[in-house]
């Protein structure tokens, strides 16, 4: 109710464009863009994904050299014409190398970030929709998740399955989003189950119940919409997480594997030489901090459009 | 004599309250315990009693929308709380509800078209498919809502806008019964009016039966028919609207109508106040015997352990149903009369289609509020008092301390 008036008042002091959007039909979703689009934080994190995601559908676009070209001789040697970035121990170019490496970790992010998505909200909304002696199961459940480092179990799991230089691409992958999603669903779950708890009561939903509407109606068209802004942003937010935490695996050698491209393997690649080649370090790194960077702006974005509280 | 359309039989609901660690239930809110009424067809009954004192929940029982504790439903005859979900879907046709909170009760994700056609997608055999957005804006017309706003979405409304999207919803399915849960408890006192008199304009067109629950004594009292006034989860008199305001028998009814306050400013301060002493009593522990015993000037030892039934007592002119042992009628001191407050309502702030509520028209505020203060100016002078004649909530809870009685009042 006050985030209505709230945009109503907003709207109003913004001087002659509000005269013409009043009036209109306006979705409270389409007020949140529309606060969105004039937020440069938004747009700047929009621009950085939309190039990750073009780098990892296609790398060529970003570089004509070949990632797995190995050259010894001109192992370890520093930027320059040809390379730009340098090359790494192997002769192999960084630029190469950092821009495929783009593609795991957004497949790892966004994999991730669909898995946890799907089952927390399925689980949570089930949860909190029916209440009772299955919530409690489902709770006490997610706080044993809880008790589990994420790192330590993405550790354990990732090397209780470990990969070999035969695994494929897609499986090596797979599994680290599997172990990834298994430990992140419990709090993608546990968010939803508040937000539906709160949507619930309201009269709307009653007012449902009393026409005969049926649960899965209910659940689909009134408590869903209202309930998912939160898990929106986490996810967004978590998004970002993932692909640190799969550099992170990487990094330790039991997440992607050579000779899956990755920006975590790299960095790990690089460490021994951090003194004489430091570009080899740096640029993956960068990489992956703008990434991650990006995802995070980009839900505190959203966050900050959809809670009028912050306004 | 009428039919009986709607049937409630000794209807109880009672919470459960769970405490410790093992969430054992340690002990029960007896939200509703005990209530009996008849609703028929065409009427209004109104439902009138404090906060907490049972009246929403006895409105969501009507609707099936919690499990009654023990008794029964009847609608047309047919024991509402025993149909299988697919009997009662098809029930849910014949009764709907209004709530009292415009800003919940309407999805904010939803255009105005989607919220008033979801009855006819739920049920898809009521209007077929291809006339649903036609029967929409029908229902938009018929509760004074421009048509054209079909695509809008509920907060680019006002609050009595809001709530009159809430009624056209409710009759959507053209129901025969309506439950009103304080329907204009959230409204501003100027289009209180506006609604009631929309809400009276639909039961003429199309025959409905209200439950209209409230705490405003003369709404409640320009709407209905016959009265029920609830203490702690019991109706403490119940009777034809002129018999329940002109010679209430309970003495709670008696408090209730002596805290009206007086519209006339001449009379102000000449007729005598009945304020209660003390709480209402907690509903998980409500006091033995008749409930009111614990606050009433006329309590005897027989009302500490007798629960006094709810039967017909004589109130001077006729009898009607009272559940107080020693009823007896007293004059309470003009109240907000219905020919008072109908002259309010009935001349109308203006014409309730006239979209006099709306914030939204695209109109410079300062010309249509200027309209709009120019047609209730009157009645913020003189109707504010009548229309707003009954927060008893507060009025009661708040000169609780003082007690003032008649000289010759016997004393418990």
């Amino acid at each position: 109710m006050t985030d209505q008036t709230g945009v109503i008042v907003a709207e109003g002091t913004t001087g002659p464009e509000a005269a013409e959007t009043v009036g209109q039909a306006q979705s409270l979703t389409q007020e949140a863009w529309r606060e969105l689009r004039r937020n440069p934080l938004f747009v700047i994190s929009l621009i950085l994904i939309t190039v990750f995601i073009v780098m990892a559908i296609f790398p060529s676009l970003f570089t004509n050299a070949d990632p797995n070209k190995a050259i010894l001789k001109l192992s370890n040697s520093a930027p320059s014409k040809d390379a730009w970035f340098g090359r790494d121990l192997q002769g192999y170019d960084v630029l190469a190398r950092t821009v495929y490496g783009a593609r795991a970790s957004i497949i790892v992010g966004i994999m991730t970030t669909l898995v946890t998505g799907f089952l927390g909200v399925l689980i949570g909304t089930i949860a909190a929709y029916y209440g009772g002696i299955l919530d409690t199961l489902v709770m006490r459940l997610t706080d044993i998740f809880f008790a589990i480092p994420f790192l330590l179990g993405g550790i354990l799991f990732m090397s209780t399955f470990p990969n070999d230089v035969n695994s494929s691409y897609w499986s090596v992958v797979g599994k680290v989003v599997l172990a990834l999603s298994i430990l992140g669903w419990p709090s993608i779950a546990r968010l939803m189950r508040g937000a539906v708890l709160q949507v619930k009561p309201n009269d709307y939903v009653q007012a449902a119940r009393a026409l005969g509407a049926s649960p899965w109606r209910i659940i689909r068209s009134h408590i869903l919409p209202n309930a998912m802004a939160p898990v929106m942003v986490v996810s967004m937010i978590n998004l970002g997480a993932y692909i640190a935490a799969e550099a992170s695996l990487s990094f330790l050698g039991i997440g992607l594997v050579p000779p899956a491209i990755s920006w975590g393997v790299a960095i790990s690649d690089s460490l021994n030489l951090i003194r004489t080649a430091p570009w080899i370090l740096i640029f993956p790194s960068i990489f992956l901090s703008l990434a991650v960077l990006a995802f995070i702006m980009l839900g505190d974005a959203v966050r900050d459009a959809f809670d009028p509280k912050g306004r | 004599m009428p039919e009986v359309i709607l049937k409630a039989t000794d209807l109880v609901k009672h919470y459960p309250i769970k405490g410790g660690i093992l969430r054992r239930t340690v002990g029960h809110v007896k939200a509703v315990d005990g209530v009996s009424f008849e609703l028929l067809k065409g009427e209004t009954l109104g439902v009138v009693g404090e906060s907490g004192c049972g009246k929403s929940t006895l409105g969501r029982l009507l609707m099936r929308l919690e499990e009654p504790t023990s008794g029964s439903v009847e609608f047309e005859g047919r024991d509402m709380h025993k149909q299988s979900s697919s009997d009662m879907r098809r029930m849910r046709r014949d009764i709907q509800i209004v709530f009292q909170d415009p800003y919940t009760s309407l999805n904010p994700r939803k255009t105005v078209g989607d919220i008033i056609g979801e009855p006819f997608e739920i049920h898809p055999d009521a209007v077929p498919k291809g006339g649903r957005r036609r029967a929409v804006q029908e229902l938009l017309e018929k509760v004074g809502l421009n048509p054209e706003h079909i695509n809008r979405f509920p907060h680019q409304f006002s609050g009595g806008q809001r709530q009159r999207i809430g009624i056209a919803r409710g009759i959507a399915l053209n129901p025969k019964v309506l439950i009103c849960d304080e329907p204009v408890s959230a409204l501003d006192v100027s289009v209180q009016a506006q609604v009631v008199n929309l809400m009276e304009k639909l039961q003429n067109e199309l025959g409905l039966s209200y439950v209209f629950i409230a705490h405003d004594l003369s709404v409640v009292r320009h709407i209905s028919d016959r009265v029920a006034v609830m203490y702690l989860g019991k109706i403490a008199e119940l009777g034809e609207e002129d018999e329940v305001y002109d010679r209430p028998t309970h003495p709670y009814t008696q408090a209730l109508l002596s805290a009206v306050p007086v519209p006339d400013p001449t009379l102000r301060g000449k007729r005598e106040q009945i304020v209660l002493t003390g709480d209402v009593p907690s509903p998980a522990n409500p006091p033995a015997g008749c409930r009111f015993h614990t606050r009433c000037w006329r309590a005897q030892d027989l009302c500490k352990t007798e629960v006094p039934p709810l039967e017909p007592r004589p109130d001077g002119v006729g009898a009607h149903l009272s559940a107080c042992h020693f009823a007896e009628v007293r004059a309470i001191i003009e109240t907000a009369r219905a020919d008072n407050s109908g002259l309010i309502f009935d001349k109308g702030i203006s014409d309730p289609a006239a979209p006099s509520d709306s914030v939204d028209s695209g109109a410079p505020v300062g010309a249509g509020a200027e309209r709009t203060s120019l047609a209730t100016a009157d009645i913020a002078d003189a109707g504010v008092d009548a229309l707003r004649a009954g927060p008893i909530d507060h009025q009661v809870a708040d000169q609780a301390q003082t007690v003032i009685r008649e000289s010759d009042t016997p004393r418990a």
